[in-house]
């Protein structure tokens, strides 16, 4: 995944549901179609919400890690 | 589309928020902010005791009184001691003068630590993404509520406004 190029970071750290898809949500509507965007956060909740946010979405979820310690990263491309 | 139900519409999420306790604010405001950040359209049809959540100065407390479920945990001291579950009999509970504005301060605290927004912060939060908010306007007579009372993005309706909204709803709650 290492010839992803990040363009907004968006640090979710302590936040619990819903925040972290709702921070989501406003970082895409900012940016470009096509850019991509990093989400960190520390809810394990956030796995299976960020899943089902893509879904709902479509924008693509092209990374969803457990980076363990309870921290989470993912990689969402803006698509529309 | 994004969040399609199907007819190539956006979903419909349609609630209803009935109890303004601060414990029952949360379900309606989660699920509208949540769902909203899906792209989907969302309204919430506040009545009842519902209302009070659409004033400019949010003050939701909640009480222990009916409400035999609900932990008493102290969100400060030792991760065993705020593990404790306190036996205090329901009946006390509702009884001590104060003990409503402290059980409120505690489950606040509580949510603050563990890194909850606010219910402040998650109306907010569907203000910003256009969720309809709408006041029951028999309900607003009723009680006394004026619309000046509510935040300026809040709307007023009736049954029938809900019921239209909802027809097409993909998901329809009373909360």
């Amino acid at each position: 995944m290492s010839d992803i190029t990040i363009d907004v970071k968006l640090d979710c750290t302590g936040m619990l549901c819903p925040m972290p898809v709702v921070k989501t949500r406003k970082a895409i509507k900012g940016m470009e179609v096509g850019q991509v965007l990093e989400m960190i956060s520390t809810d394990p909740g956030s796995m299976p919400d960020m899943h089902a946010w893509a879904k709902q979405t479509q924008h693509e979820l092209l990374e969803a890690r457990d980076e363990g310690e309870n921290v989470f990263r993912f990689i969402i491309k803006k698509t529309h | 589309m994004a969040g399609e139900n199907g007819n190539g519409k956006p979903h419909k999420l349609a609630l209803i928020a009935s109890r303004g306790t601060l414990d029952w604010a949360y379900p309606p405001f989660i699920l509208a902010s949540a769902a909203a950040a899906m792209d989907w359209d969302v309204a919430i049809f506040f009545t009842f005791y519902g209302l009070p959540l659409l004033k400019k100065d949010l003050k939701a407390t909640v009480t222990p009184l009916g409400n035999p479920a609900m932990p008493m945990k102290m969100p400060f001291g030792s991760e065993s001691f705020q593990k404790i579950n306190w036996p205090i009999p329901n009946l006390l509970m509702g009884n001590i003068p104060g003990f409503e504005s402290m059980a409120t301060g505690l489950m606040k605290k509580m949510f603050k630590n563990k890194g909850v927004a606010t219910v402040a912060e998650l109306r907010e939060a569907c203000v910003d993404m256009d969720v309809q908010l709408i006041g029951c306007q028999m309900t607003m007579d009723v009680f006394g509520f004026e619309k000046e009372d509510f935040i300026e993005e809040a709307e007023v309706g009736g049954a029938a406004s809900f019921l239209s909204y909802a027809a097409d709803a993909s998901i329809s709650l009373f909360i």
